[in-house]
């Protein structure tokens, strides 16, 4: 990835720095995951919630990792999730019950798919790819609804039972194996994400976002990264929705849904897009929002999605950017000390 | 075989008028309203409703199909879609989304979620032979109407004075302000125009298309496929690709059921890839 053309030292020593500093952890990173591996002696009781939390955030990850560091406007996401889900349902369900191999299986699943796909949308504007995206994943949709005899159409696949993670543990029904697990893929996939973002090979997909001229002219290859990073996005989707069949033991049609996509990009705006923690920020947020609005209008859900998203657009983001500032400064006064 | 023609050039043509409003305002303003169907299903809504709780006739009931969801496109348009057309593309398709699902939450909840149906006059019912195929009468009535609509939109952009200043607008907004042309009085109402028209295609459409609330999901699909297809710079453009996207849809679910809608979708992903500014556009 990272062929070193001549440059000056200088330059390089700074380019070398800056991705140093990228790759350091803070003290509020690890308190992060801390407190995530705690959660469950936290809230008891909301095992389920906390590791569809999870399942969301990896999912809201890979969409940061084009919208927010490619630009790339997708509202086709839920292909990727779609092919994940499917493909390890369908492993557990005929050949093997096994956690992890069904994960890898979901996961090359959605890569394949994604490679593919990512031909697609390297040219074009914003538009054009907005639609080809979603075309993509209404293609998908009508797939899984034309083969019932595999996927078992609007019914889904029912009957998935799954081995024990590891060989150790057993999924339980109150969920506490299922977030671990979750979890853990999680914070492997952030891990492997992070470390790409902050090599080269991450830069140069920062300047083709920003500058896709001057990207090219000073030697990038647009159309391989852009396909390297579509399909990386996509496998970890496939891994999200691997993740989502293994933990709720069955997979329908609504995983390939049109909302799947659409939330989404919600997910990611709540939490801010370009810094990998807002995917998993707005998975909270969402989930949490979700869960306390169900339990009062369940039917009538997404006209409070809806009326977020025209509110947020019209000029809520902006407040909540100086609300976020406001405590990221107040949160980095507080640990002053310690870090610097 | 002549019958598929027919219905595909009927449902085409809804198409067309359903979507002209959106080619609009993607050409003229470059705005992604995903939430145009929106106000297709409100014309659609006040047919129904006119119909089942006041008793008028399908037919009286059009003009107003048209006129409500124009006044409140008119309405929308001057209060939350304008400060929309400066930001990205996709702060406009999240905005549009968010109108979407609050559409679509609010119909289901003051009129429920299942389909409604309508019962259209005796008139228009059955059908009649002409040479051995037959044309049903409602589908004839829709290709006659929206045809008439076609080339009044037709002749009002190429023949007044009103659409050469939209057509000056459209291929160069700031030369066009510059000679004195009122761009955003032009886009107000070519905007109430476009949703009274979407709204009358919702109202015709309500026997063919079926009409629930999760009605401006459904179609949204198809109407970014004319606009995309056909190229947002004409009218002749959307008009060529949503014939063509009927023909093929109602000719691909009858032939090739199993495969019939991946049609619609591959073809518009190839179109896409070849030609991004539509098929019927010139490149900018």
């Amino acid at each position: 990835m990272s062929a070193s053309v001549s440059t000056n030292p200088a330059l390089q020593s700074t380019i070398t720095g800056y991705l140093a500093r990228q790759r350091r952890w803070t003290a509020l990173e690890i308190g992060f995951w801390v407190l995530a591996l705690a959660a469950p002696l936290l809230m008891p009781g909301q095992m389920l919630l906390l590791n569809e939390i999870a399942i969301l955030g990896l999912f809201a990850l890979s969409l940061d990792l084009i919208l927010g560091y490619a630009g790339i406007v997708s509202l086709g996401h839920a292909a990727f999730l779609g092919a994940g889900a499917y493909a390890a349902g369908l492993f557990a369900l005929h050949v093997n019950a096994d956690p992890l191999l069904g994960l890898v299986v979901g996961t090359v699943a959605a890569t394949c798919l994604g490679f593919a796909c990512g031909f697609l949308v390297r040219r074009g504007t914003d538009l054009t790819r907005l639609m080809v995206t979603l075309g993509i994943a209404l293609l998908c949709f009508e797939l899984a609804n034309t083969f019932r005899g595999v996927t078992g159409g609007a019914d889904g696949l029912q009957g998935i039972s799954m081995g024990k993670v590891l060989g150790l543990f057993a999924f339980d029904i109150k969920g506490r194996t299922a977030y671990l697990y979750s979890l853990s893929v999680l914070f492997i996939l952030y891990l492997v994400a992070r470390r790409i973002m902050a090599s080269p090979f991450g830069l140069s997909i920062r300047a083709i976002r920003d500058n896709r001229l001057r990207a090219s002219a000073s030697g990038v290859e647009i159309n391989t990264r852009l396909v390297a990073i579509y399909t990386l996005a996509a496998a970890l989707a496939g891994a999200a929705g691997a993740l989502m069949a293994q933990t709720t033991q069955f997979v329908s049609l609504d995983v390939l849904e049109f909302h799947r996509s659409a939330d989404l990009m919600l997910v990611l705006i709540i939490g801010g897009a370009g810094y990998l923690y807002g995917g998993i920020l707005g998975a909270i947020v969402f989930k949490l929002m979700q869960d306390a609005i169900a339990s009062l209008t369940p039917q009538y859900w997404q006209f409070w999605i809806g009326l977020f998203l025209v509110l947020f657009v019209l000029g809520g983001r902006e407040i909540l950017q100086v609300a976020g500032q406001r405590v990221r400064a107040q949160i980095s006064r507080l640990f002053a000390g310690k870090d610097a | 075989m002549l019958t598929i023609l027919f219905d595909g050039v009927a449902y085409g043509m809804l198409l067309f008028i359903l979507a002209s409003g959106l080619a609009v305002t993607l050409g003229l303003m470059n705005f992604v309203n995903l939430a145009h169907g929106a106000f297709a299903m409100a014309g659609g809504y006040v047919t129904v409703l006119l119909m089942q709780r006041l008793g008028w006739p399908f037919l009286a009931t059009l003009p107003l199909a048209f006129l409500l969801p124009a006044v409140l496109g008119a309405a929308l348009e001057r209060t939350i879609y304008r400060p929309m057309y400066a930001k990205t593309h996709l702060d406009q398709v999240l905005f549009s989304i968010g109108l979407v699902f609050m559409a679509v939450a609010a119909v289901d909840y003051a009129m429920g979620s299942q389909q409604q149906l309508i019962r259209l006059p005796e008139a228009l019912l059955g059908r009649f032979d002409v040479a051995g195929v037959g044309i049903g009468k409602y589908r004839s009535f829709v290709i006659i109407l929206c045809g008439l609509i076609a080339l009044s939109l037709q002749y009002v952009l190429a023949g007044t004075r009103f659409g050469a200043r939209l057509r000056a607008a459209v291929d160069d907004q700031r030369v066009a302000r510059g000679m004195g042309i009122n761009v955003s009085g032009i886009f107000s109402l070519t905007f109430a125009v476009g949703s009274g028209l979407a709204g009358l295609g919702g109202a015709l459409g309500a026997d063919m298309l079926g009409l629930d609330p999760s009605f401006p999901l459904k179609f949204m699909i198809y109407f970014l496929i004319v606009v995309t297809v056909g190229g947002a710079s004409s009218i002749t453009g959307p008009f060529i690709a949503a014939l063509m996207i009927g023909v093929v849809d109602v000719a691909g679910k009858y032939y090739l059921p199993e495969i019939g809608a991946f049609i619609i979708y591959v073809l518009m992903i190839v179109v896409l890839l070849v030609r991004p500014q539509g098929l019927f556009a010139r490149a900018r």
